[in-house]
């Protein structure tokens, strides 16, 4: 039963060659699906291109929906996996920070790999200032650490915040999200194309 | 030629794509437990190098010396295997649609220079936002979205609606 590494069904030694290849598949995803391209991602923000949208909410539909099918057949126990934690205050103004920097360059750290990778000297930039906003809040970290290490709520699961069924969760969210990709389509319709590559 | 110069801007079907991200997604949970990520393998770059050029300010650290194992290297890390591998698929992916070229991806209306002081203005507010909310796009959005994390689904609301908000902001870098 999953998970194979953490019960040992794999020997760990295996675990940096699953690294690389798992690492492999999700720069070809990303790649393929124009993740490489700043124009396009940014297209989310300006109604022209809603790529980013329907990739990242149709993939963590397809692995919520899967991963509770395997739980239930008892192929996987989901109660082992890793479930991030919830720092109220960092995940919101984290998440404001990145939403700027996101709009302002296009990028997020996954697919600016992807772009650096196919040369755009701009994706280097990026990558180059990731690291220096790294080092920034490493430096000043004594700073930062109330709200690193405030309000932390646990591992919480939504189940646990809202004290609600999972599976009509599941069911509701891909529900609002077809909803989300169809309004999406008559706002992209609606919108001046842009041309780029 | 001009087939070549179309192939460039062809990609998959967003839905298609997102579905293998999803397979990945599930694939990566059943063999590790654990989800993917993109910045903790600029994390992992960032503590190696302040380690190796200043060692007693790392240890010193209360951040650094978190990231620093005692019996391996620093860049030993499942995070820093998995980006290689992201760099080399991209790199396999581009290659296949021609679109490996040395190149700054602007719009028009702005130069070169603009579009460079943006990304990496872009990048530094990413990696600061990343840490403080321990996580990116990829560790907190994707992979915490897929366990029903609340914390996941906080940062990927608070990233968009700020991304939305500022939108009017950074509209000339855009359209």
């Amino acid at each position: 039963m999953g998970p194979l590494l953490p019960n040992g069904i794999i020997p760990t030694e295996w675990d940096s060659l699953i690294a690389i290849l798992i690492g492999l598949v999700f720069g070809f995803i990303l790649e393929s699906s124009g993740f490489s391209s700043s124009r396009k991602l940014a297209g989310v923000f300006y109604g022209y291109d809603f790529a980013v949208l329907k990739v990242f909410f149709t993939a963590a539909l397809v692995a919520l929906i899967g991963m509770y099918y395997m739980d239930y057949l008892g192929y996987m126990d989901l109660a082992q996996l890793y479930v991030h934690p919830t720092y109220l205050w960092g995940a919101i103004i984290g998440g404001i920070i990145m939403g700027v920097g996101f709009v302002s360059a296009g990028f997020c750290p996954g697919t600016s790999l992807c772009a650096l990778a196919i040369g755009k000297i701009d994706a280097f930039a990026y990558v180059g200032g990731a690291l220096i906003g790294i080092f920034i809040f490493s430096e000043l970290f004594t700073l930062f650490q109330p709200l690193y290490d405030g309000t932390f709520l646990g591992n919480v699961t939504l189940m646990d915040t809202f004290d609600i069924n999972p599976y009509w969760f599941v069911f509701i969210f891909t529900l609002i999200a077809i909803l989300i990709f169809v309004i999406s389509d008559l706002i992209r319709k609606r919108t001046k194309k842009q041309v780029y590559n | 030629m001009n087939i070549e110069k179309n192939n460039r801007t062809v990609y998959w079907n967003p839905y298609f794509g997102g579905f293998l991200l999803g397979i990945l997604i599930i694939l990566t949970f059943y063999i590790t437990g654990r989800g993917l990520g993109a910045t903790g393998a600029l994390k992992s770059g960032v503590v190696a190098v302040v380690d190796a050029v200043a060692p007693t300010h790392a240890a010193n650290n209360a951040y650094y010396s978190k990231f620093i194992p005692e019996e391996k290297s620093v860049l030993d890390s499942w995070l820093v295997f998995e980006a290689i591998g992201v760099i080399l698929g991209a790199i396999i992916s581009g290659g296949l649609s021609g679109r490996i070229a040395w190149k700054i991806q602007r719009s028009p209306k702005i130069t070169n220079r603009r579009r460079l002081i943006f990304a990496i203005g872009g990048g530094i507010l990413f990696g600061l936002g990343a840490q403080i909310a321990r996580g990116c796009t990829s560790g907190a959005g994707l992979s915490g979205m897929s366990v029903l994390s609340t914390g996941g689904f906080i940062t990927v609301i608070s990233i968009f609606g700020a991304g939305y908000l500022a939108a009017y902001f950074f509209r000339k870098n855009w359209i």
